[in-house]
């Protein structure tokens, strides 16, 4: 890379850059040569940062004015959305910022899967990127509690309460979670402090995620190696920025539509009543971006279990790089993979809806159902089809592609327009 | 080689997922729609109703419903009742309010001001279900938004007393509300022909108090609706504007390198 030779043109730039070379790393960002070929997809890596940055500068201001006490939160989330200045936007960006970071991010992960993003040598940005994501979850669901709504309560009570199916020290680590012996006082002093320090812990990973995708450079929507800097490849800056800009306006858009216009209607409306803990409300359920895991634990009749399926779920991606055996990435020339990509995407749909609903008859059935292709996917569907398939001619560069020897020219062209 | 068209395939599952939902939310009834002021996107509060919809909750629901996180200040602000200032001065001395403790340590009570909470009628929850057989008339002050079906939900409840169906046994004390869930409720129909005598002449039907007393309950919700409208059409049209902009910047930019955008 042309980084090495990067001078700062002005002497004090060149001083300062001797002794911490900053500099020279704005310019490595800004020269980065990045696929010439990124489609849409692959711009909610800069739509993900900008939802850290709202989350972590409207929670600081909500913090100034919040109060962690459970006979007072309530009350000053209301404060908030009465009394601050525009503390209604505030609050209401927060809340429906989660929701379209979380929005954001499961396009992020399902982008990656499509095109093999996370096979070799990217699986140690896939594996950052999963740890991002479980500090996310366990960032938001802390946060739901924060208003202390009977949602906030009660999902805090299941959630934590999951702890206790570990054997024997179960219920020590559940009391030891609470600070107490019920969700109480202690347990919203707590989670607000780690719902603070979390967001911070998350931004240090994602410059780990940027690092480690600097190393071999973007993939892309074909998902061949590129020789950097070449014709395939373009500066991030202005080309990308520009690009990414232009993704985050109608990202915003659309976030401004929720937040505005339905600044509720992904949330639930028992969080509106005040936690009480000798009232269960009728079907508790946690918010939207955790609900096929949330089908996942109630599909097992048996506590554990449900316990480590549902970290299972998790945990299983990974280990994604290793269980998918194609040596091609991009599904744009995996047929077969193809079809089991979009099954997949479904089942978590699927998941999702059956999350939503009381656990009962065909709802529990067909989560059950779901569970189980959830890890036939990763055990048996992707090792099994990378070795079956039959895949299609994958170009040898973005700007030409040429096929590998022996296929038919037209058929590159077909798959070169798919792209 | 297996042909597959996914867009089929997710429209084939969303439609079984809409046609089974209904087998299995039939626990309560859908509440009446109601086409309120506010529910467009630039929708707004009719400012009559909003007044008459306070006469209502302080004649009516505030001997049992607290609304703990209003002050009378709030009537007189843009995009609520607007009450005049001389209106809520005299709205807030009308309440006696505990205050103190002064300099020799008592409590004393004082007409109230404009920067007052709304005074609730129990001095805490136990006191409110011991008065009212057991069952705590909620806090209004977000009672809209604490409801799945928001304003709708309100006015029906409001609607919905009626002779419970033969058969049916009501213990004392409760009543039939057919759109409350399990059709049972321990308030007494609140609103009767005539209850209120509204000063600006209305006739008070039930159908107008109670849709003026629940523009009024969602206006106390969200006394924000209005400026967030107002903030929103801005927001997004600047939003826009700008997508525009850079939308081309992006052509001119990326005209210099022969790839697809």
């Amino acid at each position: 890379m042309s980084d090495q030779e990067y001078t700062p043109k002005s002497k004090a730039g060149k001083w300062f850059n001797d002794r911490l070379p900053l500099l020279t790393l704005g310019s490595h960002l800004s020269d980065y040569p990045t696929p010439k070929n990124l489609n849409y997809w692959w711009t909610f890596g800069g739509i993900l940062t900008f939802c850290l940055l709202t989350q972590i500068i409207t929670g600081i201001v909500l913090a100034m004015h919040y109060v962690a006490h459970a006979d007072l939160a309530f009350a000053s989330v209301e404060h908030i959305m009465r009394n601050v200045n525009y503390g209604w936007l505030i609050r209401y960006i927060h809340s429906n910022g989660a929701s379209m970071f979380f929005l954001a991010v499961y396009i992020h992960i399902f982008r990656s899967m499509f095109y093999g993003s996370y096979k070799s040598p990217r699986e140690v940005i896939w594996i950052i990127g999963l740890l991002i994501y479980l500090l996310m979850m366990a960032t938001a669901f802390m946060g739901y509690v924060l208003p202390w709504g009977q949602m906030s309560f009660w999902g805090a009570t299941v959630i934590t309460s999951l702890f206790s199916a570990i054997p024997l020290i179960g219920e020590s680590i559940t009391t030891w979670l609470w600070g107490a012996y019920s969700v109480d006082n202690p347990t919203l002093n707590r989670f607000f402090s780690l719902h603070y320090l979390f967001p911070f812990l998350i931004s240090g990973l994602v410059i780990l995620h940027i690092w480690a995708l600097h190393v071999p450079g973007n993939n892309n929507p074909i998902g061949i190696d590129l020789k950097k800097p070449s014709k395939d490849t373009v500066p991030f800056h202005p080309y990308i920025t520009i690009k990414d800009a232009f993704a985050l306006l109608l990202f915003m858009i659309i976030f401004s539509g929720f937040v505005f216009f339905s600044p509720n209607v992904l949330g639930h409306s028992d969080n509106y009543i005040p936690a009480n803990p000798l009232v269960t409300p009728a079907h508790i359920v946690p918010e939207w971006y955790l609900l096929p895991f949330y089908a996942i634990l109630r599909s097992v009749p048996d506590k554990l279990g449900g316990v480590i399926l549902m970290f299972g779920s998790i945990f299983i991606l990974f280990v994604l790089p290793w269980l998918d055996t194609s040596k091609v990435r991009s599904a744009v020339f995996r047929p077969m993979y193809r079809y089991f990509y979009w099954i997949f995407v479904i089942d978590v749909l699927l998941l999702g809806y059956m999350g939503a609903m009381p656990a009962e008859g065909i709802y529990l059935a067909l989560a059950r159902i779901g569970t189980i292709y959830y890890f036939l996917h990763f055990i048996v569907v992707l090792p099994v089809v990378g070795l079956l398939e039959k895949t299609d001619p994958v170009p040898m560069s973005i700007s030409a592609p040429v096929l590998s020897s022996g296929a038919d020219p037209a058929l590159a062209k077909k798959d070169y327009d798919k792209i | 080689m297996i042909r597959f068209n996914s867009k089929r395939l997710i429209i084939v599952i969303l439609t079984t997922l809409i046609f089974i939902k209904p087998l299995f939310s039939a626990e309560s009834i859908d509440p009446i729609k109601v086409n309120w002021s506010f529910k467009e996107l630039t929708g707004k509060f009719d400012r009559a109703s909003l007044q008459r919809g306070f006469q209502v909750y302080k004649e009516v629901c505030a001997s049992c419903h607290s609304m703990q996180y209003l002050s009378y200040r709030n009537l007189g602000e843009p995009g609520g009742p607007e009450f005049t200032l001389e209106e809520v001065k005299a709205i807030a001395a009308s309440v006696e309010i505990e205050d103190g403790p002064d300099s020799q340590g008592e409590m004393f009570t004082r007409p109230g001001k404009p920067s007052d909470k709304f005074k609730s009628p129990y001095p805490n929850v136990e006191a409110s279900t011991a008065a009212n057989g057991g069952a705590y008339p909620p806090d209004m002050s977000v009672l809209v938004k604490a409801r799945p079906g928001g304003a709708d939900y309100m006015y029906s409840v409001l609607m919905g007393y009626e002779e419970p169906p033969a058969g049916m046994k009501l213990d004392d004390g409760v009543y039939y509300n057919k759109y409350m869930i399990g059709q049972k409720i321990k308030m007494a129909s609140p609103l009767s022909e005539g209850i209120v005598e509204y000063s600006d002449g209305t006739e008070a039907t039930m159908d107008q108090m109670a849709k003026d007393v629940t523009t009024f309950l969602a206006w106390a919700a969200e006394p924000e609706l209005e400026e967030r409208h107002r903030v929103g059409f801005k927001v997004i049209i600047y939003l826009m504007l700008l997508t525009i902009l850079v939308y081309l910047s992006m052509k001119k930019i990326w005209s210099r390198v022969d790839s697809e955008i």
